[in-house]
């Protein structure tokens, strides 16, 4: 028998439907019905489904949903549309300009305030670890998302392994430079490399994930191959990719997009519906594979697990 | 003869080239909608109302830009009857732009007019991008030469009217990317180079109108 019991980031039914659906519910539901049909009509192509030759997925992925009961989004979705800068500005780019990147053999390089600095081949970083199959959502400062079956395991297990001194406050990320692999990074278009960091709390946060892979398979060149960062309650440009160093460190890292323009993304990077982009609106997000916007929640619905973080913080203006 | 014959193959060519981009969209659309999709180049992608979006508004823009250029042409090589290209061009323009337009508001915005609402006037990107489109309309619908003729001189004042939607056109293009600026300021500078052809040419033909007698040049 399954048993469900509430997990801290399950939304109450009060909060998923509005009020005014709820009253005028009968209403509600013949629109949905007629909105039903016309979708039936509708082309399925305005929802972004790609038929045709499909990354074969592992069978327990068929029926797998978000702890919201979200369905997750193809294999496809996610491989072909992504930020990746290093191999091109647009979404498409990075599926079509990774292919010769190589991310074996791969190290990675801890440092900074530590008691065990050291350089470690992949499998050794990752060894000690429980690799586990993760569903997060991921939203971009874009104002698109997706659901996403991630693979890896807690950026914790590094931490504690690295013991950090107590001056140590945050961590600081660095993606490898390779212009020769990475078209992208010919043109300063960013400056590289690609820097982020984290609140040390935030890097042991239980859902901060050291990312390895995607729907059980090893992360595709273009998704941030061999090693990626994934905080769900951030926007994804705090998701850095293809990391090569781990340094701690006691100043506020630079982040590159706080470089690039500070006054539009800040170091915390937190998704709030409140606070919107200078240029546009973050209250809402279109969900890949959806045609009604969706209105964004507040730390994109990770609040119980990272609210307590953040107490005390003026979020529109650390933003 | 065969000067009015060279115009109508040109017409020609830009009625494929204009219809191109539409085209384009349409059989990408069908791909993805209808058949297992044999072109993964011709799809969509994961983002379809993004893409619809972008294409046609990048086209809109390039139209614009070539709308533009007619007229510096046409002094350049003393070719007058290339002006016959310039209302299909504009129109195309207005196409296109009316498809960027009913795309964003029907399918990106889904018809909720809070959001449209509040996106025209707190997003100054969409602020001007609306603005430049809502000029171009009048530019459409007096385009025939029933209002050509009707409006004489009002016309060409009125039809000025095009500079400031393409150069709305390229803010809203430039205010909306991230970081990658480059496209937006290679329009730019096409646009600079079409409008400040347009400042020299009126100042010299300003001098010509009225020569002084002691500077006039010599006509040999």
């Amino acid at each position: 028998m399954m048993i469900r019991t509430r997990k801290p980031s399950d939304v109450p039914s009060s909060e998923i439907t509005p009020e005014d659906v709820y009253v005028n519910r009968r209403r509600f539901i013949r629109n949905a019905a007629v909105g039903a049909a016309a979708l039936a009509i509708a082309p399925r192509a305005l929802r972004g489904i790609n038929d045709g030759p499909a990354q074969q997925v592992p069978a327990r992925f068929a029926n797998m949903k978000s702890e919201l009961g979200e369905e997750l989004n193809p294999y496809r979705d996610i491989t072909t549309y992504n930020n990746f800068y290093e191999f091109g500005t647009q979404k498409e780019d990075p599926s079509r300009n990774a292919g010769d990147f190589q991310p074996a053999p791969w190290s990675i390089r801890v440092e900074g305030l530590v008691n065990n600095p050291g350089d470690y081949n992949l499998e050794d970083f990752i060894g000690p670890s429980n690799v586990e199959d993760r569903v997060y959502r991921m939203r971009c400062v874009e104002a698109w998302s997706v659901v996403v079956p991630w693979r890896g395991f807690p950026l914790a297990d590094v931490v504690k392994r690295a013991d950090p001194m107590g001056d140590a406050k945050y961590v600081e990320f660095k993606t490898v430079v390779r212009p020769s692999e990475m078209p992208g990074q010919r043109t300063r278009v960013l400056d590289w490399p690609y820097v982020e960091g984290l609140r040390l709390d935030e890097a042991m946060n239980p859902l901060t994930l050291m990312t390895t892979g995607v729907y059980g398979m090893d992360l595709p060149n273009q998704n941030g191959a061999p090693l990626r960062l994934i905080m769900p309650w951030k926007y994804g440009f705090k998701g850095i990719k293809s990391i090569v160093s781990m340094n701690f460190v006691e100043e506020m890292p630079r982040n590159t997009w706080w470089v690039q323009n500070r006054r539009e993304y800040g170091f915390f990077a937190n998704v709030n519906p409140q606070v919107d982009h200078p240029r546009w609106t973050q209250k809402r997000e279109r969900r890949l594979g959806e045609l009604r916007r969706r209105e964004t929640l507040m730390f994109n619905g990770y609040t119980d697990e990272v609210q307590s973080m953040y107490e005390g913080m003026d979020l529109t203006r650390w933003i | 003869m065969n000067e009015k014959r060279a115009i109508l193959g040109l017409k020609v060519v830009l009625w494929i080239c204009a219809l191109t981009p539409a085209a384009w969209l349409g059989a990408a659309f069908f791909f993805d909608a209808y058949a297992a999709n044999p072109v993964a180049k011709v799809s969509l992608g994961a983002n379809p109302i993004e893409k619809l979006t972008h294409v046609t508004g990048m086209t809109t823009l390039v139209l614009l830009l070539i709308t533009l250029s007619v007229t510096p042409v046409r002094r350049l090589t003393g070719w007058n009857r290339v002006i016959k290209l310039r209302r299909p061009l504009g129109l195309f323009a207005f196409f296109y732009a009316f498809l960027h337009f009913s795309i964003w508001s029907g399918l990106d915005q889904t018809f909720v007019w809070a959001w449209m609402i509040e996106d025209v006037i707190e997003r100054p990107y969409i602020t001007v991008g609306f603005a430049g489109f809502i000029i171009l309309i009048p530019l459409a619908i007096t385009s025939t030469t029933g209002w050509i003729r009707r409006l004489g001189t009002r016309w060409a004042v009125l039809h000025h009217g095009v500079y400031l939607t393409a150069t709305l056109g390229v803010i809203h293009f430039y205010w909306l990317v991230k970081a990658d600026v480059r496209l937006p300021l290679f329009l730019g500078t096409c646009l600079a180079l079409l409008l400040g052809w347009r400042v020299v040419f009126s100042i010299r033909k300003r001098r010509r109108v009225s020569p002084r007698k002691d500077t006039a040049p010599a006509t040999p």
